[in-house]
């Protein structure tokens, strides 16, 4: 398949701060994204990997706004629709049957006196069109979709969020979100605030729904080992803006960005030596006051004057199909590199003699 | 070893709850001494934060004891106890929660000091303030004293919860899941910072999180011990315990974490391997070693019986019966590690 299914074009999100205040979150952002990639928004807090991912299905809080830009799906049908442009019925119907969020935080997704079974009756009635979804129908179907997450329906079905634990919950979001057969599903920290062994367990659902369904996938977390797990595609997002985006390989093999490579040298392994970490120095700018120039420079080792004059574009560095384009918004891309050799893939060992 | 600041012989922590007694602790046995660093990890509700807590002194706990100096805390006078609580200082997960937001950070800093007469004068007092921001590099620090919490970043606001701590010139500081809410690359600093103090203060750290990699970075000169509901399963020195796991729930525990390579990670299978997924409910453990329902080693006759007792075993102290049998058939050679590590420290008795 050649176009891609969420074409995403110079998108601006900007929230209100007073009555004729703004602050940008999200600027310049550029994306492609095909049918069954997996793309991980990463970046350090604030740095508007949600809020990019809210904007992607139009589910921005009241104050937030999409100020510029286009968003154009594929839907089902094979017909193109621009979300921005799009009314509120049509906007309902787009929304669980083309694509679905997985929202940040499981343990408080729940209504807290709603039964799970109840969470299903109201999203496929709410959202499926033309079909009358009966109390039966709504239990065969939710039970269908908890046993895909490898949960047991009569268990969870009548319980209440509190009666089940983090990963169940965690997992019953996962089952609620592709109740209607979404082509993209965008999770939003999928692993965050669970139990190690819990977080594997979702890594590997999601992996095999993926393989199941064929969705188009898009999470947003912080946790490098987690995006290297499961996208084949990441974006370093930071101030805003992607400053560096790739296939997972380019990225975790060769970043290109000063920022992308702070991230991945701050990375604590648990596999091999310990060697010496370097944080990066800083903090992440506040919103309402962006450095001027790249936004990075105060807190990047390569900046020289010329990066405090204009913002930095996304350069093209390795020409790849289906949108895999490795790109880096850096001038001295070419002196960026990792602080620890990488590892060979065959044996899952330093290549360096440890 | 040099003597231990603090030591816990036997700690057991029971809740009473409605629905019956919660055994969150039972019987842990472990020391902090000076300069060194002692890292629990576990998963949640395996009793970490009960044990730090009990250690801190910020509980009774219901059996067993806390000894600071040699001294049990249970027995002392007010005096001493008073000493105990300046020279062990804690931690909390929360930056955001763990400061009163209505005070600036100067104040926060200097009100152990003021309560404690340990200055005299508002400039002495600013003077030590600004000594303690520098000592966990937030510099200049005049740029921060007047500051409010809010105006800060997670991570400058538990840098100042360091620094608290700092004031009374603690010997052992207990941290529970301190960098657990920061960014990766803010973490990496703090723990630096926090090695550093280690290193020039002396001073012994009991350090909670629930991240194996954290743990390796911060201990790797110490010492790491695994809690699973309540008791330790292993303990010995990090490089052993991470490099070459010899518990089964260990095990587990280090096949689990992504690393972020994406030919490593699509490797990593372990959780497979675990017949349960879930973790039992501590009102209702299981019998014999508790690990038993989940285990990919699980003998019946031989493990759902009694608890394994913490024993010697491979250079750690291990609670597993079948690597025990094991160890006594094949005299000492282990179930081979799935994992290179760096397995510098030769012997460890527990």
């Amino acid at each position: 398949m050649t176009d891609p299914i969420l074409s995403v074009r110079d998108l601006e999100i900007a929230y209100r701060t007073g009555r004729k205040e703004k602050v940008t979150a999200v600027s310049g952002v550029d994306l492609d994204l095909y049918q069954g990639q997996s793309l991980a928004l990463v970046g350090e807090s604030g740095c508007g990997k949600t809020t990019l991912g809210l904007g992607l299905l139009r589910l921005l809080p009241k104050l937030g706004e999409i100020t510029s830009g286009s968003l154009r799906y594929r839907l089902k049908d094979g017909t193109h629709a621009d979300l921005l442009t799009m009314g509120k019925e049509p906007l309902r119907r787009f929304r669980w049957n083309e694509a679905a969020m997985v929202f940040q935080g499981a343990m408080n997704a729940f209504n807290p006196v709603a039964r799970i079974v109840d969470h299903f009756a109201d999203t496929l009635r709410d959202h499926a069109d033309g079909k009358r979804w009966t109390k039966r129908a709504v239990e065969a179907r939710a039970g269908e979709l908890l046993e895909t997450v490898r949960l047991d329906p009569d268990r969870v079905l009548p319980s209440f969020p509190h009666e089940l634990s983090g990963g169940m919950k965690q997992r019953a979001l996962i089952a609620l979100a592709i109740a209607l057969d979404p082509q993209v599903l965008v999770l939003d920290e999928p692993t965050t605030a669970l139990d190690l062994l819990t977080q594997r367990q979702i890594v590997q659902q999601l992996h095999e729904l993926r393989q199941r369904f064929g969705f188009t996938m898009v999470f947003i977390t912080h946790d490098l080992g987690l995006a290297a797990e499961l996208a084949d595609r990441v974006a370093t997002m930071y101030a805003g803006r992607v400053v560096e985006t790739g296939s997972a390989r380019d990225i975790f093999k060769g970043p290109k960005h000063p920022y992308t490579a702070g991230l991945i040298n701050a990375v604590m392994p648990v596999a091999g030596d310990r060697p010496a970490l370097e944080s990066i120095p800083g903090y992440p700018p506040s919103l309402k006051a962006m450095p001027g120039g790249c936004a990075f420079h105060p807190r990047c080792a390569f900046a020289t004057a010329e990066c405090k004059l204009d913002p930095v574009a996304l350069d093209v560095l390795a020409e790849r199909p289906q949108g895999m384009t490795h790109a880096a918004a850096c001038l001295h891309h070419e002196r960026v590199g990792l602080a620890r050799p990488a590892r060979s893939p065959e044996s899952g060992k330093e290549t360096s003699d440890v | 070893m040099s003597d231990p600041i603090l030591k816990l012989s036997g700690l057991e922590q029971v809740f009473d709850t409605k629905r019956g007694k919660v055994p969150a602790v039972g019987g842990v046995d472990l020391e902090v001494g000076p300069g060194k660093v002692l890292c629990l990890v576990g998963e949640s509700g395996c009793g970490k934060t009960t044990t730090a807590r009990a250690a801190a002194g910020l509980t009774r706990p219901t059996g067993g004891t806390v000894a600071f100096r040699g001294k049990d805390t249970a027995a002392m006078s007010a005096a001493e106890r008073q000493e105990f609580r300046r020279a062990v200082q804690y931690i909390h997960q929360d930056p955001y929660a763990a400061l009163n937001p209505t005070r600036t950070v100067y104040s926060t800093l200097t009100a152990g000091l003021r309560r404690h007469r340990k200055v005299s004068s508002k400039a002495e007092s600013r003077d030590k303030a600004a000594e303690l921001l520098r000592l966990v590099d937030l510099t200049p620090p005049e740029s921060y004293l007047d500051s409010y919490p809010h105006q800060l970043s997670g991570g400058q606001r538990q840098r100042v919860n360091v620094a608290r701590s700092l004031a009374m010139t603690p010997e052992v500081l207990i941290c529970d899941e301190s960098t657990s809410m920061l960014d990766v690359s803010i973490r990496v600093s703090l723990l630096n910072t926090l090695g550093r103090l280690r290193d020039e203060l002396d001073v012994g750290f009991l350090f909670i999180t629930h991240d194996l990699a954290v743990a390796k970075y911060f201990a790797w000169e110490g010492e790491i011990a695994v809690m699973y509901l309540g008791k330790v399963v292993e303990h010995g020195p990090t490089p052993q315990v991470i490099g070459d796991p010899q518990h089964p729930y260990t095990k587990a525990l280090i096949g689990a974490v992504c690393e972020p390579d994406p030919d490593l990670a699509r490797a990593n299978r372990a959780v497979d391997e675990l017949r349960e997924a879930d973790i039992p409910s501590l009102t209702d453990l299981p019998s014999g070693c508790t690990f038993h329902p989940r285990c990919p080693l699980y003998e019946p006759g031989l493990c759902d019986g009694r608890f394994p007792p913490l024993q010697p075993l491979h250079g750690r102290r291990l609670a597993c019966h079948v690597v025990a049998r094991d160890q006594g058939r094949t005299g000492g050679r282990g179930v081979p590690a799935r994992r290179d590590g760096g397995g510098q420290v030769a012997s460890w008795s527990g």
